[in-house]
């Protein structure tokens, strides 16, 4: 995973409450059993003419060509609700998004930005000004735009690190196995039934 | 001691280490896979080179993609669906965990076949990638949904590292009237509190009205709390839990069985315990509910019109509003009872037990769906439909004019392959009615499964208290 410091770049807003997961990346576009060539399909039922179609829609805000490179996406609240889809993070990791301004994320999609190397950034994003490029300060925890907004963020410690770090969390955990191995014989006496 | 919550117990029972600033690594003691995620999961972790550390606690479930038409085989109308089952199939093989294919009696949605074969028991932690995992706390487990790098780490390492989450207790007081359901409760609360009502909480749900429902029931209004935007939902597990695992399945037997239930008595939440936050509402207060738009708190009790934005304004913005009336071909003031449906589904982890079937059939027993309504019935799991095939449940839903399908997610979310099609209106049980959910352009209304068969029956949305049983 890329580690993640401070990052200035364009924001495309795309300022709508509740874009689900399956806004995000489409049942339909979810075609291989891996986590790639999901850029394609991002945002497909809102950047393309039509089902199906690869025709780009002008008025989707990613077709806008003052948002060719963004790496930032403002959205509205209850980001990324719905189906817990690990492919909504990869596509928008994929496409170049590194970091994800808005006023709530779903809990489950949160943990997969982290994950995947993107920063959920809880601001509500209606109040950002976003002509020019917006600067995200990880450690800092701030948000800068071009204009001179300057705003502070929240953010738990356990993600900040694993971003910060482009930590695997999994090495980690692993590296605590035999502390694991112990709990487990401990538990296994006092939940017998729990280990099958 | 200080009073605690039952999540904060079983939170205690499983935490392996303290990883600071709210955050633990937990034990988990279950973990669910199905073809559509969990296929993706295994094969990334042996690309990784890692292993399954306990797969005798891990089973897998072919739900999402598979036909659910009679004669069913490999082949799906979802494209590439075919390979998921595939892939699932030989990972889950290679890793040696239990897998529930095809021609399994006990296949059927996940979040079906887990309580009904006792996998997910009284305090257990449990896990799947996929976000209504907490219908399972209807059983008193701390269930909840994940991602796939997340089921990867569980599988790996037996534990997963996770913040801890705040606690609500949604209290309900009184009894839910005739006629009105655990279905209906759910869309209330979305109604009332908004679809962010419990962000990030663990909601408990507690109170008269709870206790009185049945673990089907439970599992239901469990099941929507992802729309409520909760972590996860749990009921205290009772008498009621406890008959209804008995001898099932997984459920530890004999003086085990004791043992365990003696355990599980207490993952009560002590007296004077504190909430994050806590909401009371009057059972009485609820009615037969039915939703409006493109989100679950878009709802309205039936018999009332598409309320106005002025009445919403304080959670959907205008342009939200007015989008998803445009998307719904609805207008503000425009009443729902009565409105012309193209589709009838009863289906989904939601409402497809053989409770909900029964007061499905109930309805239709002696009548016919309308003209023009397509009407199709998904049991939840094999074990439910061969159930409600015994007592002849099939035969009812058949000669009303519905389909009778085989087990699985179906038209529940579309896939890639079967829709009921573009800007069909359709009466559903399940619990999401995004944009284009049930097939492009697809305009879905939540209700529960009596409503459904009411308003399949009239061709059009319809009470099933005035149409009775
Ligand atoms: S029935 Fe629907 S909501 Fe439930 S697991 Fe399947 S696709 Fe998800």
């Amino acid at each position: 995973m890329t580690p993640f410091t401070t990052l200035t770049a364009i924001a495309a807003p795309l300022i709508r409450d509740n874009i689900d997961t399956d806004a995000i990346i489409p049942s339909r576009e979810m075609k291989s059993v891996g986590k790639t060539g999901l850029a394609d399909g991002l945002f497909a039922g809102w950047r393309y003419t039509a089902i199906g179609s690869r025709e780009p829609d002008p008025s989707f805000i990613l077709n806008d060509p003052r948002y060719a490179e963004a790496q930032i996406l403002l959205a509205g609240a209850n980001f990324g609700c719905g189906s817990s889809r690990e492919h909504a993070a990869w596509a928008l990791a994929e496409y170049g998004f590194r970091a994800i301004v808005a006023a709530s994320f779903n809990p489950i999609f949160r943990g997969n930005c982290v994950r995947n190397g993107i920063v959920p950034v809880e601001i509500d994003a209606t109040q950002i000004d976003a002509d020019g490029p917006i600067t995200i300060d990880l450690p800092r925890q701030t948000l800068t735009s071009a204009s001179g907004q300057h705003i502070a963020f929240a953010i738990d410690a356990e993600a900040k690190a694993m971003l910060i770090g482009g930590l695997d969390a999994i090495d980690m955990t692993l590296a605590r196995a035999a502390e694991i191995a112990r709990f487990r014989d401990a538990d296994r006496n006092r939940r017998p039934w729990a280990y099958l | 001691m200080t009073p605690r919550t039952a999540f904060e117990k079983i939170w205690a029972d499983h935490l392996v280490a303290d990883l600071g600033d709210g955050t633990g690594l937990l034990l988990i003691d279950r973990i669910l896979l199905h073809e559509r995620t969990g296929g993706v999961a295994l094969n990334s972790l042996a690309d990784a080179g890692r292993t399954v550390a306990a797969p005798e606690q891990v089973f897998a479930t072919m739900d999402h993609v598979v036909d659910t038409r009679t004669g069913r085989t490999d082949a799906t109308l979802m494209p590439t669906g075919t390979r998921f089952i595939a892939a699932t199939r030989a990972a889950a093989r290679a890793a040696g965990l239990t897998l529930f294919d095809l021609d399994d009696p006990r296949q059927g949605i996940v979040h079906v076949i887990s309580p009904e074969l006792a996998i997910v028991l009284p305090g257990l932690t449990l896990v799947c990638p996929d976000s209504h995992t907490c219908s399972q706390g209807a059983l008193g487990a701390l269930a909840w949904g994940i991602g796939s790098t997340e089921a990867e780490h569980a599988l790996a390492t037996n534990t997963l590292r996770v913040g801890k989450p705040r606690t609500m207790r949604v209290t309900v007081t009184g009894r839910l009237g005739t006629g009105v359901t655990a279905k209906d409760l759910a869309l209330h609360l979305l109604d009332r509190f908004g679809s962010a009502g419990a962000q990030g909480h663990v909601v408990e749900y507690a109170g008269e009205a709870v206790s009185a429902l049945d673990v089907e029931a439970r599992l239901t209004l469990c099941n929507m709390a992802t729309e409520f935007s909760a972590f996860s939902a749990f009921i205290a597990p009772d008498e009621v839990a406890f008959d209804y695992l008995k001898g099932r399945a997984y459920a530890p037997d004999g003086a085990e069985w004791e043992r365990a239930v003696e355990n599980w008595r207490g993952l009560v939440s002590d007296p004077g315990a504190v909430f994050d936050a806590e909401l009371t509402i009057d059972a009485a207060d609820v009615a037969p509910m039915v939703s409006w738009g493109t989100s679950p708190q878009q709802a309205v009790p039936l018999g009332r019109p598409v309320p106005h934005h002025s009445a919403v304004a304080g959670r959907d913005t205008r342009e939200a509003y007015d989008r998803a009336l445009d998307y719904m071909g609805l207008t503000a003031g425009q009443a729902i009872e009565g409105l012309p449906i193209d589709a009838a589904f009863i289906g989904s982890c939601t409402n497809s037990r053989l409770s909900d079937l029964r007061r499905a059939a109930a309805i239709l027993k002696g009548r016919r769906v309308a003209d023009g309504v397509k009407a199709i019935c998904v049991p939840g799991s094999t074990m439910v439909k061969a159930a409600a095939e015994a007592e002849g449940l099939d035969r009812i839903f058949r000669d009303a004019g519905f389909e009778w399908r085989e087990s699985g997610c179906s038209m529940c979310f579309f896939a890639g392959g079967e829709s009921f099609g573009t800007q069909e209106r359709i009466i559903s049980s399940t619990n999401r009615n995004f944009e284009s959910r049930q097939g492009p352009g697809t305009r879905t209304h939540l209700a529960s499964p009596e409503t459904v068969a009411a308003s399949a029956v009239a061709g059009r949305i319809a009470d099933p208290r005035r149409t009775g049983a």
